[in-house]
């Protein structure tokens, strides 16, 4: 069948010890229901799935328990009945050995099965009902990766021209894949059909290494039974690891090579593990989901190498103890092949649905990595990349951490097949370097997401600073304006009527000043008055001493006089420009009157009671008081005449002013015409009777007309002032 | 003679060529800003945290491409930006300067602590990127993605309610760490010296 066709190969490779046969002679056997399953949300690339179940709910075989969140992404249903005892972080399979998110089953051991949908004619569905079947199965990739199938499947199927199978198997101790096809071709082949009728390709190739020659017969003769199905061709491909990987194995069936970073889809190309389609045929013929898978357990540490048909959540343990496996002698135990798997640390760790080998490896089998030792730059790693890659310069690189060069030497095309670890006399572990080189780019790049995100929020919150801050400012710029505006209006009544109390303090303060120091001298002039009146009436008075206190009182008295002075010029001073200010000029003015008025009021009361304490103790001053008190009340009469005359004036203003004005005019103008017609008539008068006095009155009338000119023109100015 | 004339003329007619193409080019192909600012602030790790003493990443990377400032003073960058720094302007890189503070191991984010948050507003309007949530009198909240762990909130908080802690973004952030740098070599020699010794 495959005589015809043309292989090509890729460059490297290398050909490790197979250490299949081991556990090929056992046939599949079913590992049984462990105590505890243990099924971490995250068993695929892609987001994690959601718990759709609580601890203690009850759930029975097959039923979801975890439902797929966004397109890569998977679902997750219960491998047997029981109960969910926890959801909580467990150590997972996976290379960094840390916990995630698990949820766990206490199966019933009932294996009660939930009730299943089958697609009993794939052949009448449309693609789209089968994708949906497949991925609400929770199919992931069986052969490693764990990428989710029905992102694969949802390829364009015009562009699809050829879907490979990949059952090359090729890393050592694997023979789960091989099992898998000696026993159940037929349903691998049924899977395959699936597949094949959703993608619609032209070619079907199932690539197989030449190790497996029962499981490659046995792929032939499950074909040759279906005669109505699709031409399938099964494609022996000598052993060489690794030839299993999705672009080797391409490389190897077409001859093409996959761009760097591309898919195979842009040259047109499917590939699925077989694992893959026998989870299809599983999933679309049988409705089952994905629950179990085939897992071989192998190592010389292991006394029944075979494979198990496993639940998946099988705890390493339970098929340790099954296989009846010396975990003293396990000196490591490996998830995967021995190339490209990883260490376990923990044998709680479950079995998922990417975990398609157990090695419980002795000592002497998988020893501890040599010390590394410098690299002697043999190019021993260049000969077997089978990307083609610079092995050493990428060594370099990844050590020193140098990331733009390693990624400028196409890092990221590394497949980290080992084979360069593998040939290295060196013992450098290579792939480790690039691995940490790629988690490293992986890093840096999404701390650059991250740091540019963050700059773009750090600009928008900026610029939407600078916008409230300048919403602000327009306000308060709006409101400083109208303040503006309104002491400007202010300003403009201020100035308007200037007399606005413009207090003057100097001659006040000054007035203060007099008044303390016309106290003090005061004071000064009673203490010499006592000083004397005491000299006066001792018993032995001392006139030398009286006479120079007379002359000091004296001079206080002229003191007090000059305070006394200064202070009434001062209080006039004062007056002065506080009725100058009330009263701007006009001395006649009734107020002005009034308030001389009052004062003239105010005097003469206090000379009438000045007059009468006088005359009350028979002073001799009573003659002089009466003459003031006499010049006194004629003063307030010459003041109230005065006030009475300024009011009537002003009366006669108010009301008669603008009447006498316009009436006088009126009247001026009237009598003016008058004396122009009479002038006018008699001069009429003369010329008829041709009289001498005609040129007189010729002048006379001419007079009489310019008067009335003038008091029109008068009258008129005063009615437009009335007017206004 | 005539040759002399002819070599000097040639030169000026080709010296004003190429003197309009320069002209008409420096014109044409004007650079608006200065692009080793935005050089410089692409390796700056935009933290905006004011470590530096200046107001964000940008206006530090101004002033290093004015010459102002050193290219040690950003302790989120560490040794990794004060290299690239380096490089990219042809400078011996420094240490950091541990003046501005030191390089943290891991990256921080900031977590509040919300039964005591009191509600204050006051780390929102600290914060440089918007990355917490909340109201006056509401409980506030730190959006995890978009901090930056600046350290900016952590002062103005009145009930210090707020904790930096490293971030731990578990199995999808995990990746391989570098192998253990000893070779057998060195292995051996440090083991003949301690024999010597």
């Amino acid at each position: 069948m495959n005589t015809s066709f043309q292989l090509h190969d890729f460059v490297g490779g290398i050909h490790p010890t197979d250490n299949k046969v081991q556990s090929t002679n056992t046939p599949i056997s079913f590992a049984g229901i462990p105590s505890k399953l243990i099924l971490p949300l995250t068993q695929h690339i892609g987001t994690q799935s959601k718990p759709l179940v609580s601890p203690g709910d009850t759930v029975l075989k097959g039923q979801l328990i975890a439902e797929a969140q966004g397109f890569i992404s998977a679902n997750l249903h219960a491998p047997t009945s029981g109960t969910i005892s926890a959801i909580e972080a467990r150590p997972v399979a996976h290379q960094s050995g840390l916990s995630d998110i698990c949820i766990e089953i206490t199966p019933d051991n009932n294996d009660t099965w939930v009730e299943r949908t089958r697609i009993t004619d794939y052949k009448k569905c449309d693609a789209t009902q089968l994708i949906n079947a497949i991925q609400a199965a929770g199919i992931t990739g069986m052969g490693g990766a764990g990428f989710p199938s029905h992102v694969k499947v949802s390829a364009d199927p015009a562009q699809i021209n050829t879907l490979i199978i990949n059952a090359a198997e090729c890393e050592p101790y694997i023979t789960s894949d091989d099992m898998l096809i000696q026993e159940r071709a037929q349903d691998v082949i049924s899977g395959i059909h699936v597949l094949a009728h959703i993608l619609e390709p032209k070619n079907i190739l199932i690539g197989i290494e030449d190790n497996k020659p029962k499981a490659a017969d046995a792929l032939i003769e499950a074909i040759e039974k279906d005669a109505d199905t699709p031409d399938i061709q099964v494609v022996i491909i000598p052993t060489k690891y690794p030839s299993g990987g999705e672009k080797q194995l391409i490389q190897i069936l077409t001859g093409k090579e996959v761009p760097a970073g591309g898919l195979p889809s842009e040259l047109g190309i499917v590939c699925h593990n077989l694992g893959t389609a026998y989870a299809v045929h599983n999933a679309v013929i049988k409705g089952e989901p994905l629950i179990s898978r085939i897992t071989t357990i192998t190592g010389n540490a292991c006394a029944q190498p075979q494979n198990y048909e496993v639940l998946i959540g099988t705890p390493v343990e339970h098929l340790l103890n099954i296989s009846n496996t010396d975990i003293e002698k396990t000196s490591r135990l490996v998830m995967g092949g021995p190339m490209m798997g990883f260490t376990l640390d923990q044998i709680q760790t479950p079995i998922i649905k990417a975990s398609n080998c157990i090695i419980a490896a002795t000592k002497q089998e998988l020893p501890d990595p040599a010390m590394e030792q410098a690299c002697i730059r043999c190019g021993m790693c260049t000969e077997v990349c089978p990307a083609q890659l610079l092995p050493q310069q990428l060594y370099w690189f990844s050590k020193s951490s140098n990331l733009e060069q390693a990624e400028a030497h196409n890092i990221a095309d590394c497949i980290e097949c080992g084979a360069c670890s593998y040939v290295c006399p060196s013992n450098i572990p290579l792939v480790q370097y690039y691995r940490f080189a790629k988690g490293e780019i992986k890093q840096t790049n999404e701390d650059k997401k991250k740091s540019d995100r963050a700059k773009i929020r750090f600009e928008t919150r900026l610029a939407r600073q600078e916008r409230e801050q300048a919403e602000k400012d327009a306000k308060r710029a709006a409101r400083a304006e109208a303040a503006a505006k309104k002491q400007a209006e202010k300003k403009a009544a201020a100035a308007a009527n200037p007399e606005g109390a413009v207090e003057k303090k100097i001659p006040t303060a000054d007035l203060q000043l007099l008044q303390k120091k016309f106290d003090a001298t005061k004071a000064a002039v009673a203490k010499s008055k006592d000083k004397i009146a005491a000299l006066e009436a001792s018993e032995s008075p001392d006139t030398d001493k009286i006479e120079l206190l007379k002359g000091a009182l004296e001079k206080a008295q002229t003191k007090m006089k000059d305070a006394a002075k200064a202070m009434a010029e001062a209080k006039k001073a004062e007056k002065a420009t506080s009725t100058a200010n009330a009263d701007k000029g006009d001395p006649n003015s009734p107020e002005r009157l009034k308030n001389k008025l009052e004062l003239a009021q105010s005097r003469l009361t206090t000379a009438q009671t000045r007059l009468d304490e006088a005359k009350a103790e028979n002073s001799d001053k009573v003659a002089a008081l009466e003459t003031a008190v006499a010049n006194q009340k004629q003063r307030v009469q010459d003041a109230l005449k005065a006030l009475d005359e300024s009011i009537q004036q002003t009366n006669q203003q108010n009301t008669t002013e603008i009447k006498v004005d316009t009436e006088a005019l009126k009247q001026k103008v009237l009598a003016a015409q008058t004396r122009v017609d009479k002038a006018s008539e008699r001069l009429n008068m003369a010329k008829e009777q041709n009289l001498e006095t005609v040129g007189a009155l010729q002048t006379g009338l001419e007079k009489q007309q310019a008067k009335l000119d003038e008091a029109k023109a008068t009258l008129a100015s005063a009615t437009l002032e009335d007017a206004k | 003679m005539s040759d002399i004339f002819i070599a000097v003329g040639a030169l000026v007619v080709l010296s004003l060529i190429f003197g309009a193409v320069l002209g008409f080019a420096a014109i044409r192909f004007k650079v608006e800003g200065n692009p080793l600012v935005e050089q410089i602030d692409a390796l700056l790790p935009q933290t905006q945290c004011g470590q530096c003493s200046y107001p964000g990443c940008s206006p530090y990377a101004e002033a290093i491409a004015n010459g102002e400032e050193g290219i040690n003073k950003c302790p989120p960058g560490g040794e990794s930006t004060i290299q690239a720094i380096a490089d990219l302007l042809g400078v011996e890189p420094e240490p950091l300067d541990a003046e501005h503070g030191t390089e943290k191991e891991s990256a921080m984010v900031a977590v509040i602590r919300e039964d005591e948050c009191i509600g204050c507003t006051k780390c929102i309007q600290a914060c440089p990127v918007d990355a917490i949530l909340g109201a006056a009198k509401q409980m506030h909240t730190v959006i995890e993605s978009e901090c930056t762990g600046c350290d900016l909130c952590l002062d103005p908080c009145p009930v210090d309610c707020i904790d930096m802690l490293p971030i731990n973004g578990g199995l999808p952030a995990w990746h391989w760490d570098k192998p253990g740098q000893i070779i057998a070599t060195d292995a051996t020699n440090n083991a003949n010296e301690g024999k010597a010794a």
